[in-house]
């Protein structure tokens, strides 16, 4: 059962688990969700946390319990989608390094939000959603052409360092709207840190068609994946439409990542991250790596929020810093370990 | 006479260096007397002279003096910091787009310098000299990371984004943590300003220049040759190892006490190198058009974003700001020449 | 031309791993060497050795009997001219400046450019057959022409030893041909004594008045080419069965491999 569900591409000699490791990932997710109600600035033991959700009752246990509901609600869900965004741009660009921070995808969102908030006067998520797409696509498109200019077609490198390039840039324009506008700066700089604590139950609900539409297409396109990691020709001559998948799969990923950067800021290395870890276990294999990845970006995102919370203690540390912090490492262990990863 | 086909040619590249050369020098200057007459209050060129010159005149004095003088002379030399900075990690690396404000060198220095003043407390010499110190530190932990088993470049690249990202989160959290977020003190260590341009900053800017600068210069040529690649390099008898090192260490230093003077002035490292290239062709010694350009770009940029608009730009904006139309340019040249980024 | 290349009992690796070892091998002074073997088994980390590329895990390279890790790396680059498998030509540079890099070993730092200098760049590129090229951006040349070029670069450089690795790699049977006639050209005209590594086994043989095959990292056989291409060597060194004939074109042994399929039985 378990063996023919893994692609021939799995390693051969590694027994892989992947129902296994679903469960794991959900188990992960559910005590991340438990850590998450249970630890803030004020700490409460389970029986509380039974008694302010189900039972109700106004005390300020209660109150903080509640509180906590939608902001861990919104963790899972931006985890989640990031992490599926993350193995949809790996696998549409061959390229182990790709991440919506480290492709600039989030810079570009950042930049067209700026613009809409200072010029177009949006400020609710109905408005930040369309312009976070619309930058997150622009810039992710510009990132690809520029990334695949020269010899040898869009390497690791390349991208990488138009990504890099590109995200300064961006944010440089961002800062110059920015500056004279000291309403819109305030606004601005605690979103572009990445951060969960202000999650509001409508916001959410807004944005949840966008990913709808993301995970469906990620489910579309997860089998024609697979092929296309043989290369284009290989996936083509085994009947694979390369341009089409692609550019659905691409689709889908762009609005995962526009719709989390949307809800919580610019969050980096979680669609980096999660993927290569769930790799190492479930293989790769797109159609377990995807929900895999799912469960554990949710996991690990709440996780790092409760983290924030707790180290800086009565301050937060908003979850973006933590991802970077950690994700960063990993991000120079993939470096230093992929052989794919050559100039 | 056949060598007479080879002298034609040198000279005339070297005939387009030195023109090069000498106009960059000319516009620089141009721009600097502009930056000491043009302000909120425009003085005559005899007032600017008289001033330089030591006298006292009312008024001109201290505008000049102390405000427009050390201003311009730290955008010169923060600018040609930068230039020499990125021309030398964008040819050593044999990639346009490897300059080290992209590739984390100068994050090192930036966090540094707003954990002293945010946390610390410090403020002046300190700042410079712990700025200086993370900056090499970072450069030597990216190198070191990168250089296990050969193939330097690529990983080194990699690796000094990975380690940006990472410092970039740590100034973001400490702009956003610090108790009194001084904004204009801010701005300058996330995009690079010359508004609290002081002579003491330009004394150290110039030691350091005066001491790495040589350094540069005379390992100019080992640079050139290494452009064909660390193996054809020492076969021509490069010590391919030292040179690189040497290089990196001043390169960085230069960058870093740049940075701590003025913040990171974003692009100016990136854009000097590939502008220089543009105007000298390709052949051998860069650097000085370089740090040239990198002048003339900080100097301009200050100008612009202190005059060109009805607010006030520091001149990190400005230059971040065309750093993205340039990427398209070099995008479109690339194109065109079908060579590589 | 009397400058001499030895390795003695010369051990190479890449961190732990000896690729090379305890080699001794004397390139013929004024004579080409080729150097074959199969993939990975130690022939271009033996060149790279020589050309002091990388340090000697133990035993010596001698050039003119002195420890060639002991000289002055410039010093080296007088006598010793190498073309490594891969060079990078930086983008827009012109055949006659990459030429000219060859002379830096010979050059002070901030000397001036003297005219005797580009009469050695002149010469280098006539005797490459490039100098109407001279003013063509290097991007822009055939792989044939670039290779030329390159060659034109060591001889600026004037060593009289010559390493290349793989010279013909990515070219054509007619360019390779044109290559190793040059190289054959200017060890007849100038004396320069030349050691490749080589992939292609006829032309290596056809072209070498020394052969060395390299197996695992150790000298299988060395010396004339028909001592050394012969069909237990071919088995050894490559696995491969074949039958060694005289080349009716130049007397030297010549390997035409036995498959499994398509061998006459008669």
């Amino acid at each position: 059962m378990i063996e023919t569900a893994a692609p021939p591409t799995a390693g051969a000699a590694v027994t892989r688990r992947p129902r296994w490791w679903t469960a794991v990932a959900l188990a992960a997710a559910l005590g991340a969700v438990a850590l998450s109600i249970a630890f803030g600035s004020r700490v409460v033991s389970l029986p509380e946390v039974w008694q302010a959700i189900v039972v109700g009752g106004d005390d300020i246990t209660a109150a903080a319990v509640r509180s906590r509901v939608p902001r861990t609600l919104l963790a899972l869900l931006v985890g989640a989608s990031l992490a599926m965004a993350g193995v949809m741009l790996q696998g549409v660009t061959r390229n182990p390094l790709a991440d919506p921070y480290i492709l600039g995808i989030n810079s570009g969102a950042s930049l067209t939000v700026v613009i809409g908030i200072a010029f177009v006067g949006i400020h609710s998520m109905q408005g930040y959603i369309w312009f976070a797409l619309t930058g997150a696509a622009l810039a992710a498109a510009f990132v690809y052409t520029v990334g695949s200019l020269g010899r040898g077609g869009p390497t690791p490198l390349k991208l990488a360092l138009a990504g890099a390039i590109t995200t300064a840039a961006l944010t440089s324009l961002t800062t110059a709207i920015l500056l004279p506008r000291m309403e819109v700066m305030n606004v601005y700089r605690f979103w572009v840190v990445g951060g969960v604590g202000r999650a509001e139950n409508h916001d959410t609900l807004t944005v949840m068609p966008f990913i709808a539409v993301g995970v469906a297409l990620c489910a579309l396109t997860a089998s024609g994946l697979n092929l296309l990691g043989l290369g284009d020709d290989a996936a083509a001559g085994l009947g694979v439409p390369v341009v089409r998948t692609r550019l659905l799969a691409a689709t889908g990923g762009v609005l995962l990542c526009g719709a989390a950067t949307a809800l919580a800021g610019p969050i980096g290395f979680v669609g980096l991250v999660v993927p290569h870890l769930v790799r190492l276990v479930v293989g790769s294999d797109h159609r377990w790596l995807l929900p895999v990845s799912a469960l554990t970006g949710a996991a690990l995102l709440t996780l790092a929020d409760t983290v924030g919370r707790v180290v800086a203690r009565p301050q937060e540390i908003e979850v973006g810093i933590i991802t970077a912090l950690l994700g960063a490492p990993v991000f120079i262990w993939v470096v230093l370990t992929r052989t794919g990863v050559r100039a | 006479m056949s060598a007479t086909v080879v002298r034609a040619a040198r000279r005339r590249a070297s005939r387009r260096a030195g023109v090069t050369i000498a106009a960059l020098s000319c516009t620089l200057l141009a721009l600097f007397a502009f930056s000491l007459v043009w302000g909120d209050r425009i003085y005559p060129i005899s007032d600017v002279v008289a001033v330089l010159a030591g006298q006292d005149v009312p008024g001109a004095s201290f505008s000049v003096g102390e405000l427009r003088l050390p201003r311009a002379v730290l955008a010169v030399l923060a600018g040609a910091s930068f230039g020499i900075a990125g021309v030398t990690f964008q040819t050593m690396l044999r990639n346009p787009l490897a300059s080290p404000d992209i590739i984390g060198i100068t994050h090192g220095a930036n966090v540094m310098a707003l954990f002293c003043i945010l946390v610390l407390g410090l403020s002046g010499l300190a700042v410079s000299v712990s700025a200086v110190i993370a900056g090499v530190g970072t450069a030597f932990g990216i190198y070191l990371l990168a250089a296990r088993g050969g193939v330097v470049g690529t990983r080194l690249i990699l690796i000094g984004i990975g380690i940006a990202a990472m410092l970039h989160s740590a100034t973001l959290y400490l702009l956003v943590s610090a108790d009194q977020w001084d904004l204009q003190g801010a701005m300058r260590w996330l995009t690079g300003s010359l508004n609290l341009a002081s002579w003491d900053d330009v004394a150290m800017l110039s030691l350091a220049a005066l001491l790495l600068v040589p350094i540069v210069l005379v390992l100019g040529r080992d640079l050139g040759l290494l452009r064909l690649g660390d193996d054809a390099a020492a076969g021509l008898g490069v010590a391919v190892e030292r040179s690189r090192r040497l290089l990196v260490v001043a390169a960085v230093a230069l960058a870093a006490f740049a940075t701590a003077a003025t913040g990171p002035i974003s692009f100016v490292s990136f854009m000097a190198g590939p502008i220089a290239v543009r105007l000298i062709g390709p052949r051998g010694a860069l650097i000085v058009p370089a740090a040239l350009t990198g002048a003339v770009l900080v100097l301009s940029a200050d100008l612009v974003g202190q005059f060109l608009f009805e607010h006030r730009y520091p001149v990190g904006v400005v230059t971040g700001a065309l750093g993205a139309p340039f990427l398209v340019y070099l995008l479109i040249r690339t194109q065109r020449t079908g060579g590589s980024l | 031309m009397t400058t001499s290349l030895t390795t003695e009992s010369l051990t190479l690796g890449y961190g732990t791993r000896p690729v090379v070892t305890d080699l001794t091998l004397t390139l013929p002074t004024g004579r080409i060497t080729t150097i074959v073997g199969a993939n990975a088994c130690g022939k271009s980390t033996l060149l790279r050795g020589m050309a002091r590329l990388l340090p000697a895990d133990s035993g010596r390279v001698l050039l003119d009997g002195a420890d060639i890790h002991a000289m002055p790396t410039k010093q080296v680059a007088r006598r010793l001219g190498l073309l490594p498998q891969s060079p990078i030509a930086p983008e827009g540079i012109t055949v006659a400046e990459l030429v000219a890099q060859g002379r830096h070993p010979h050059r002070r730092a901030f000397a001036r450019w003297t005219p005797g200098e580009d009469a050695i760049v002149a010469d280098a590129l006539e005797a490459t057959g490039v100098l109407d090229l001279a003013d063509r951006v290097v991007d822009e040349l055939s792989g044939g022409q670039r290779q030329r070029v390159w060659i034109a670069l060591a001889l600026a450089q004037q060593t009289e030893v010559l390493l290349l690795d793989e010279p013909t790699t990515y070219l054509d049977v007619c360019h390779q041909v044109e290559v190793l006639d040059l190289l054959t050209d200017l060890n007849r005209s100038r004396g320069t004594t030349i050691a490749m590594v080589l992939h292609d086994l006829n032309l290596a043989a056809r072209y070498a008045d020394h052969m060395v095959a390299v197996h695992h990292g150790t000298i299988h056989a060395c010396g004339r080419a028909e001592e050394v291409l012969t069909e237990e060597t071919v088995k050894v060194v490559f696995g491969l069965d074949a039958r060694v004939v005289e080349d009716p074109t130049s007397g030297r042994p010549m390997i035409l491999p036995l498959g499994r399929h398509h061998v006459r039985h008669d």
